[in-house]
């Protein structure tokens, strides 16, 4: 079988108070690594874990935001966001971390505004959908 | 057609050990292949050796072992498990310990993930 599988990975839950989103990056790292063509969206609460400025250390949680920041470098490329999610907890594009830089241009990349219903194109497109 | 199961909740607290193990049977009923079954999150915890539930009760790391003997490949997350000191000893026959790696094989050797657990 082709290993250019299309594989999305969802994130959903919200940042802190559970280990999903940090257990979630870990998929998308290794998921990378086997060279499928991945696709990344957080949906719901999960937007949350994008915005900038957030620092975990005074809870003791060692916490996700520096892979959150290197995404891009470790091949996770095509980070989506769902607009109606970030419009309903008052977030815009503004408030989003920078995943990493282009290999390119060098320039700082934030993940992709989408609306629903390019994330639903998106989804009819995948092999796989790894629901997180 | 071919399924990998993904689970990631625990046993016992919420349904989704049952129902992936129902999918399961159901499926296998129905002539397909299960590829493989991997656990994640609290899932790791499914077959825990130590799991012990009152006797007229199902037995949830026991159902896994005897899939893992009839020839599925029932792995356990190591990360998740380190975590969680699902250690090696404590697995019931029949399951393994590896890496996110196999998911990502299951996966690409699938037609079909189902992901059970939210």
């Amino acid at each position: 079988m082709s290993d250019t599988k299309k594989v999305m990975i969802t994130v959903r839950k919200a940042p802190h108070g559970a280990i999903y989103v940090h257990e979630a990056i870990e998929v998308m790292f290794i998921v990378a690594s086997y060279g499928m063509d991945l696709s990344v969206v957080f949906i719901d609460d999960a937007v949350f874990a994008l915005k900038g400025g957030q620092d975990t250390r005074a809870l003791g949680i060692k916490g996700f935001m520096a892979s959150i920041g290197a995404l891009v470098d470790f091949e996770v490329e095509k980070v989506y966001v769902d607009r109606q999610s970030m419009q309903d907890r008052n977030l815009t594009e503004v408030d989003l971390v920078f995943i990493g830089e282009d290999e390119d241009t060098e320039e700082q990349v934030k993940p992709k505004v989408l609306d629903s219903e390019a994330i639903r194109a998106l989804m009819l497109e995948q092999d796989s959908i790894i629901s997180l | 057609m071919k399924l990998t199961v993904l689970l990631l909740e625990g046993p016992y607290n919420h349904e989704a050990s049952d129902s992936a193990w129902n999918l399961i049977q159901a499926a296998r009923e129905a002539g397909h292949e299960i590829r493989g079954v991997f656990l994640y999150h609290d899932g790791v915890y499914n077959v825990n050796a130590k799991i012990d539930p009152p006797q007229d009760d199902r037995h949830i790391a026991n159902r896994w072992s005897e899939l893992g003997a009839q020839g599925v490949d029932v792995v356990v997350c190591i990360a998740a498990a380190k975590r969680r000191g699902m250690v090696d000893e404590l697995l019931v026959p029949n399951t393994r310990i590896s890496g996110l790696g196999q998911l990502a094989k299951m996966v690409i050797e699938s037609d079909r993930l189902v992901v059970f657990g939210d």
